[in-house]
Parts: C-alpha cells; sequence; structure tokens
C-alpha cells in the first residue's frame, strides 16, 4: 500500500487466491478506517492487480467492497493482463481494415477502425468507420469517420465528390449547386471552429502528423 | 442445359419488357430455342409486346399451382418455327402467387429443354424481384440515361452481387439520344459504365419505331433496317459469345450502320 498525491495505490498480490485477496483487502481497510477520521475528505484508491485478470463482476465486487470503507473511492482498476476477447477489440480498433468492392447505392460498410476502400462509394451508398476512411476510387456517396466521436479522424479519397460527409458528430452536405471542379486528390477534416473543411490530401501530414506512426495507437 | 438470363433493371419503364422480346427474338432468329418467362404477376406486358396476347390460356401461376404442365402453359411463337416461347405471366394474381423456390424449380426444367430461358423481371426490389433472379445463372440490367435509372441500377446491381448463383451482371444502355449527349444534356456512356462499374454489353439509341412496333406486336428486331434493331442483334450476338465491337459513341449512327451494312452485304 502507498500514498501519494492522488491518493492511495494499492499493489494487490496476484499469486494468491481471489478469495484470499478479498479477505487481505476487507481486513486491511478495515483496519485502516480506524486510522483515518470518518469526516476526512474522501480519496481515491488506485488498484494495481498485478498479473490477475478480473471479470467485470469480481472488479464491481471489490470496488463495492472498497466503498463501504467510507471515505474511500476506486478510481482505477490496473492490471497487466487483458482478456482475448478485449484484446481483439483493441486490435479491431486499431487495424486497417481493407475492402475492395463498390459500395453502391443503399450498401452501408460499416468497419471499427480505420477504413481503406479500394473502389468507389457510388451516390446512396455509405461508409462507415470508427477511424478514418481512405478511399482510393471516388467517393460520390456518403463517408462518416471517427463514428463514435473521434474528431481527429479525416476522410481521404481521389475523387472527393460526396453527398455527405460526417466526422465525429459533426455532419456536413454538398452544396446544391454543381461544380465543375474536379476534386482529385483531397481530404476532410474537422478544423478548429468545428467545421467540416475540404482540402488538398498533401496538408494532411501537417494536420494529422500521427497518421504516420507506424506502430497503431491503441 | 441452357443458360437463364434474368433482365433487370430496379426502376420501372427502362425497357426491360421490350429488351426481353427483342433479345429473345434475335436470340431465336439466330437459330438457338428459346423461352421467355413473364414474372411480372399482375401486370403482364410480354405478351403484348411479343403480339401472342390472344393465345395464352394457361400462365405461370397455374405451371407453379400443379394446374397443367409446362409444356401446355407454353405460348408458341409461330413466326420462328419452334425457336421462341413464352411462359406469360398471371393477371389475376399478385406477386406472392409464387415463391423464389418454385420460381427456381420451374426455371431449372426450362433450361433443360432450351438454349436461353430469359426473365422479364418486374420494377421494384421485393417479391417480385427475388422470384425473378431465384433460378438465374446471368444477369442483364437494363438502364436509361437518366440520374434515377442509373441510381436504380446501382442499387439492382449491388443486391445481384450478392447473389451468388448469378454471374457478375453485365449493362444494357437505352434510349440514348445522341444528339442530347452532345449538347451534354444528356449522361453519355462513359460516365454511366465508369459509375455503375460493369461490362457494357451494348447501347440502344432512342427510336420512336421501338414503340411503334412494340404497339403492333412485332419485335424491332423483325425490322432489320432500324437502328435499335441492329443494336438489339449486336447483343444478341455478344451474349452467344461473338466479339461484336461498340461502335463508339460519336459516330454512333453513321458507325453502327455502316458496320451493319457490311454485315448484311456479307451475307
Amino acid at each position: 500500500m502507498k500514498g501519494t498525491k492522488d491518493g492511495l495505490t494499492l499493489h494487490l498480490d496476484d499469486r494468491c487466491s481471489y478469495e484470499d485477496l478479498l479477505k487481505e483487502i476487507e481486513e486491511r481497510l478495515v483496519n485502516q478506517a480506524g486510522g483515518i477520521a470518518s469526516n476526512s475528505p474522501l480519496v481515491s484508491v488506485h488498484l494495481n492487480m498485478g498479473n490477475r485478470y478480473l471479470t467485470p463482476e469480481q472488479e464491481e465486487e471489490v470496488r463495492a467492497l472498497i466503498r463501504r470503507s467510507k471515505n474511500l473511492v476506486v478510481e482505477s482498476i490496473e492490471s497487466n493482463v487483458v482478456s482475448k476477447a478485449e484484446a481483439k477489440e483493441w486490435l479491431r480498433k486499431a487495424e486497417i481494415v481493407t475492402v475492395s468492392r463498390i459500395v453502391r447505392s443503399g450498401q452501408v460498410l460499416h468497419v471499427e477502425g480505420d477504413l481503406l476502400l479500394i473502389g468507389d462509394v457510388n451516390p446512396g451508398g455509405m461508409v462507415i468507420a470508427g477511424g478514418n476512411i481512405f478511399i482510393l476510387g471516388a467517393l460520390r456517396g456518403i463517408a462518416h469517420a471517427g463514428y463514435g466521436g473521434n474528431k481527429e479522424a479525416v476522410i481521404a479519397a481521389s475523387v472527393m465528390k460526396p453527398m455527405q460527409l460526417g466526422i465525429g458528430d459533426v455532419m456536413n452536405r454538398a452544396p446544391d449547386y454543381k461544380t465543375d471542379e474536379r476534386n482529385e486528390m483531397e481530404c476532410a477534416y474537422i478544423n478548429e471552429q468545428n467545421q467540416i473543411v475540404v482540402d488538398r490530401l498533401q496538408l494532411l501530414m501537417h494536420l494529422r502528423p500521427n497518421l504516420t506512426r507506424l506502430e497503431r495507437r491503441v | 442445359m441452357g443458360e437463364a438470363i434474368v433482365i433487370t433493371s430496379g426502376k420501372g419503364g427502362v425497357g426491360k419488357t421490350t429488351t426481353t422480346a427483342n433479345l429473345g427474338t434475335a436470340l431465336a432468329i439466330l437459330g438457338k430455342r428459346v423461352c421467355l418467362v413473364d414474372t411480372d404477376i399482375g401486370l403482364r406486358n410480354l405478351d403484348v409486346v411479343l403480339g401472342l396476347e390472344n393465345r395464352i390460356i394457361y400462365d405461370l401461376v397455374d405451371v407453379v399451382e400443379g394446374r397443367c404442365t409446362v409444356q401446355k402453359a407454353l405460348v408458341k411463337d409461330k413466326r420462328f418455327d419452334n425457336h421462341l416461347y413464352l411462359l406469360p405471366a398471371a393477371q389475376t394474381s399478385d406477386k406472392s402467387a409464387v415463391t423464389p423456390e418454385q420460381m427456381k424449380e420451374l426455371v431449372e426444367q426450362l433450361k433443360q429443354e432450351y438454349d436461353y430461358v430469359l426473365i422479364d423481371c418486374p420494377a421494384g426490389i421485393e417479391q417480385g424481384y427475388r422470384n425473378a433472379v431465384a433460378g438465374a445463372d446471368e444477369a442483364i440490367v437494363v438502364t436509361t440515361p437518366e440520374v434515377s435509372a442509373v441510381r436504380d441500377a446501382d442499387r439492382i446491381i449491388g443486391l445481384l452481387e450478392a447473389e451468388e448463383h448469378v454471374k457478375p451482371p453485365r449493362l444494357i444502355i437505352n434510349r440514348i439520344r445522341s444528339h442530347m449527349v452532345k449538347n451534354g444534356d444528356m449522361l453519355d456512356v462513359d460516365e454511366i459504365v465508369m459509375h455503375l462499374s460493369i461490362e457494357l454489353l451494348g447501347i440502344i439509341a432512342d427510336d420512336e419505331n421501338v414503340i411503334k412496333a412494340s404497339n403492333r406486336g412485332e419485335p424491332i428486331v423483325l425490322d432489320p433496317n432500324s437502328k435499335a434493331s441492329i443494336a438489339y442483334r449486336n447483343i444478341a450476338r455478344r451474349i452467344l459469345g461473338e466479339s461484336v465491337p461498340l461502335p463508339p459513341l460519336e459516330e454512333e449512327e453513321k458507325g453502327l450502320f455502316s458496320k451493319i451494312r457490311k454485315i448484311f452485304s456479307l451475307k
């Protein structure tokens, strides 16, 4: 048990059984509770589980146990291990999904991570990605990047003639008049004024330097 | 064992039935045994375009429900001895009278006897469409150079691509008016083909004679001099696997004409 500026950090033994762990926490905290005056401010507790995996139910149990001693609040629970399912979920959100097809009218293509589409999005078709969207063909339908709230996400297309663009929770639609612009090699991003801007593709490296990073963010 | 080709478009009124009638007739002229199946139950037209309306006794629903055999329901087109038959749609029921499984079985049966089974699909993407596609091995999508028709064609192509038993669909662009395309008032062929990204089977110029012929119950293909007729015959030959070059659009009329004159003078 360590005291720091931000509260208590509990380093928990990862070799004993889960029941023993609960027992020990209870004993320690009951003893401790005597030492801390009941009217003192709330103390946040960080738990470090070491190499122990807690199921969500177990986590809840531990939180409840600690909450019983009045002025302790569990701030975070950390563990060196994650379940396979969680790891796969992370991977899914961080990987680039490559799809080679044409997204036609009435079709919706939804991926969790970044989308690399080799093909077109036709009018009435829709692509949605949790991360960025890169389209090697023409974007003539609807594209929504950063689905779920990521405002840093970008949309890039070889031909940028979308019906609608969405990034994070900002949506934008094409002007009602038709232009003769070629709209080749362009990207869309959210600027400081929280508006979707379409500009030359080459600007992306300055606007979103993170795109370059080889190891994907988790 | 023949091939079953569904002719579809999504949008109504772009010329599915006319195309079915003319391609069927053209294939029959080229010596193939062809059976046309009208799946537009409740709104049948194919019989009218072929001029066979008066000869219908049994229809598709009678066959499916076992009231008669397929052979009995087939209407023979006497103009092409033993080469062209029509299985007419029922006029008194609706699309739900037939299930996709029944259609599949029926088309399977027809394929045993005919070289080509052309299935005329109703407009829309509901039950009628599902029935028409169920037994098909190939698909031809008909569109016109209008934005709305191209949109619907795109949607239909998406649906067809999801059907595993159907080969990648091919495209026919109907009712092209070359002077409008030239003026930029109409979508041009390249634009449509690029947009839909499927193989182009042929283009058919807008021609009043098509309407006149349909009204008389004689498919335009029977008139060897009309532009549309030549285009349909070329498409039929492409279906047979011949490589008939597409004329470049700008000189569409001239190119098409001279080429076909050549073909006919050779004959």
